[in-house]
């Protein structure tokens, strides 16, 4: 029978199946400092052991600082991050799991590094306490977010109880307008069907335009399939897929390299494989995209103005949109182009590759930030990508126009660390959600690709590319 | 975890839909290692005038009276009442420890996200989908509500509701049994499963 691509990496992993609950073998787990110090705790209690030490794979992110870190892990300031960090350290090297330490060239987001790594593999299934872990779908993988006590049970186990998801398929057709980005593609979806329009399903992206994105543009896609509400964001295997795997440190290698990429090969959806929900998107439809409230969903091109409640016929809808401008301080139908802002944030797992360094470069080139920008922050998704960067000589572009150049980490996306908005600020940030105090209490995210980004730094209010 | 038995209370409602674990539980508070005591900033951004940060003395910071949690009618409510999508955002398993630990055993709403979903059987938490019509009658709904397990029933004193929840999760959240001693029962048919997977996936 033809199978989607979800369905064939479910059914691959099965181990047993009762009363609607699917045992499923997991292949590799991502731990971080923030959700996992439960988990090992309750292993030690239950002096229970890791089923497989190598399944796992640990770095800090969350909270380590961005700036100059000579001093590793006791110069962290805030003492409950140092902690943090000293107890993911501490747990790591008791349960003899692989841990990239903060002050490691390879730290860096632990979505950005499994990739890049090559811990990440096609086929593979693959968690972590984290709701971005769809990432890396990208590469054809069907992995997703879980709990702490789920972390736990991964670890003790080597599996998780899962319910299957349907299957929805996305398709984008057509070649992208100018500028348009993979993070515009996954707003303007996201605009499309809601922020609850995924859940309980698994998504995967299809159609010529998906395609033609590089695999970092695959990975700024899958990663936002979260904030539609699916756990698991997946693209089908194709050349770039291989040709991105091969070669990194985990990757397979002589014999077994062959054979996988066999096995990888067959990682699509069989033609006439049924999807519970297909949505068709016309590639030339999006545009450049700003979200002006506090939900994903709440999404216009850069072109548009903030919606006016009185103009909407739903009244649940017309109440949160009302909701969310009382709370990020704008008015019905202002352009968004003339929108102010007074910080600016590139990186998180969402936009903080090469490429999107790349992009943002490119715009920054020649150019200086506006006075009213307080603080233009690119912080570069792990040291290897930095390392990248410099070679190629971003870097000096972004501290020319006067942004600030730092270290790897999930910085400012979610303010756990020092890289925080101050209340009343108003950001235009690369990273993933715009939820109420997201980046700091009473601070105002705007989500944009990282050339909007740049571009709006450079300008002082959203912008589009000149 | 302890069993989940019959609940006896009236609903706290929470009319906004979306609420997402940011909202639950700020960031701020993960930064702990321990598993409990999430409980008194619970909505903290909506329940506090002040800024919440990791060690202040709860008890003496200002109340939000406009949040209905500080509602002295609501005070030991076991049910919270919420609109569309609840839970959505971030997977951190800290959003139902902190709804334990405050006091709630359960959650109505007309639909929850996924993580969050799975996240709260974890925790001894039922969260129960009813349409939208029927949270809306719950809405208005003043009295003592009665949350029944094991019929799969809500009642109020006029109707009562039932909804659905899968076997498997039931019987858990019922005997209050844990995950991974369920699961290493069948610790040989893990072993056989990998014996295979990877013969024919040598390079994982």
């Amino acid at each position: 029978m033809a199978q989607t691509l979800y369905d064939k990496l479910m059914s691959a992993h099965i181990v047993r199946e009762q009363d609607g609950a699917t045992l499923i073998y997991i292949d590799l787990q991502l731990i971080h400092e923030v959700t996992s110090p439960q988990a090992f705790e309750g292993l030690a209690l239950a002096n229970r052991k890791p089923w497989r030490t190598e399944a796992n794979l640990a770095v800090p992110d969350h909270n380590v600082p961005t700036t100059e870190r000579s001093s590793g892990v006791s110069g962290i300031e805030d003492p409950i991050s140092r902690l943090q960090v000293e107890t993911l350290g501490k747990n790591c090297a008791e349960f003899e799991i692989n841990e990239i330490p903060m002050n490691d060239i390879r730290q860096g987001i632990v979505h950005v590094i499994g990739p890049e790594q090559g811990a990440t593999l096609p086929g593979m299934s693959i968690v972590c306490g984290d709701s971005h872990t769809s990432t890396h779908g990208a590469l054809g993988a069907m992995a997703f977010g879980i709990g702490t006590s789920e972390v736990e049970h991964v670890l003790a186990t080597g599996c998780l109880w899962q319910s299957k998801s349907k299957n929805l398929k996305i398709e984008v057709n057509g070649a992208l307008n100018p500028h348009v980005s993979a993070k515009d593609i996954a707003l303007y979806i996201i605009g499309q069907i809601g922020t609850a329009g995924g859940t309980g399903y698994a998504i995967e992206f299809a159609g010529s335009a998906i395609e033609d994105l590089s695999i970092e543009g695959r990975m700024t896609l899958c990663n936002m399939a979260i904030e539609a509400g699916a756990r698991v964001g997946m693209i089908a295997v194709d050349q770039k897929t291989i040709d991105y795997v091969e070669g990194r440190p985990f990757s397979p290698k002589g014999e077994n390299w062959k054979k996988a990429v066999d096995y990888w090969q067959t990682l699509h959806s069989d033609d006439g494989a049924v999807f519970d929900k297909i949505v068709t998107i016309d590639a030339k439809d999006i545009e450049l995209q700003v979200t002006w409230g506090t939900s994903p969903e709440m999404v216009i091109d850069i072109n548009g103005s903030v919606p006016d409640p009185s103009k909407e016929i739903d009244p649940v809808k017309a109440e949160s949109i009302r909701n969310a401008l009382r709370y990020i301080h704008l008015e019905p139908n202002t352009p968004i182009k003339s929108i102010e802002i007074d910080k600016v944030f590139i990186g998180s797992c969402t936009n903080s590759r090469i490429e999107d360094l790349r992009a943002a470069a490119a715009v920054a080139k020649g150019n200086k930030i506006a006075d009213n920008i307080k603080l233009a922050l690119v912080v570069p998704g792990s040291g290897l990508i930095k390392q990248q960067a410099e070679k190629e000589g971003l870097d000096t572009i972004f501290t020319d126009a006067g942004f600030e150049w730092r270290e790897p980490g999930c910085s400012m996306c979610l303010a756990m660390n020092a890289d925080k908005l101050e209340v009343g600020e108003r950001c235009a940030s690369t990273s993933n959600r715009n939820f109420e105090g997201r980046q700091g209490q009473g601070s105002f995210t705007h989500l944009v690709s990282p050339a909007i980004a740049a571009a709006s730094a450079i300008a002082g209010h959203f912008s589009g590319v000149n | 975890m302890q069993a989940f038995t019959t609940i006896h209370s009236i609903a706290a409602p929470l009319d906004r839909a979306n609420i997402d674990t940011d909202a639950i539980i700020p960031k701020q508070f993960l930064k702990s290692i321990k598993r409990s005591g999430f409980g008194p900033n619970l909505f903290d951004e909506w329940r506090y005038l002040d800024h919440g940060e990791v060690g202040m003395d709860n008890s003496k910071r200002p109340l939000n009276p406009d949040f209905v949690l500080n509602n002295p009618k609501y005070t030991g409510a076991q049910i919270l009442l919420a609109r569309e999508n609840f839970g959505c955002g971030s997977s951190r398993e800290h959003a139902p420890w902190a709804l334990e630990d405050f006091g709630f055993k359960v959650i109505i709403a007309p639909s929850f996200a996924d993580i969050f979903y799975n996240n709260c059987f974890k925790n001894g938490l039922l969260p129960i989908v009813l349409s939208n019509e029927i949270v809306d009658d719950l809405f208005g709904y003043e009295d003592e509500i009665v949350i029944d397990l094991e019929q799969q029933s809500v009642s109020t004193n006029s109707n009562t509701y039932t909804f659905e929840v899968d076997g498997e999760r039931k019987r858990r959240l019922l005997n209050g049994l844990d995950d991974i001693d369920l699961t290493l029962q069948y610790e040989d048919e893990i072993r056989s499963f990998e014996t295979g997977y990877f013969k024919q996936h040598p390079w994982l």
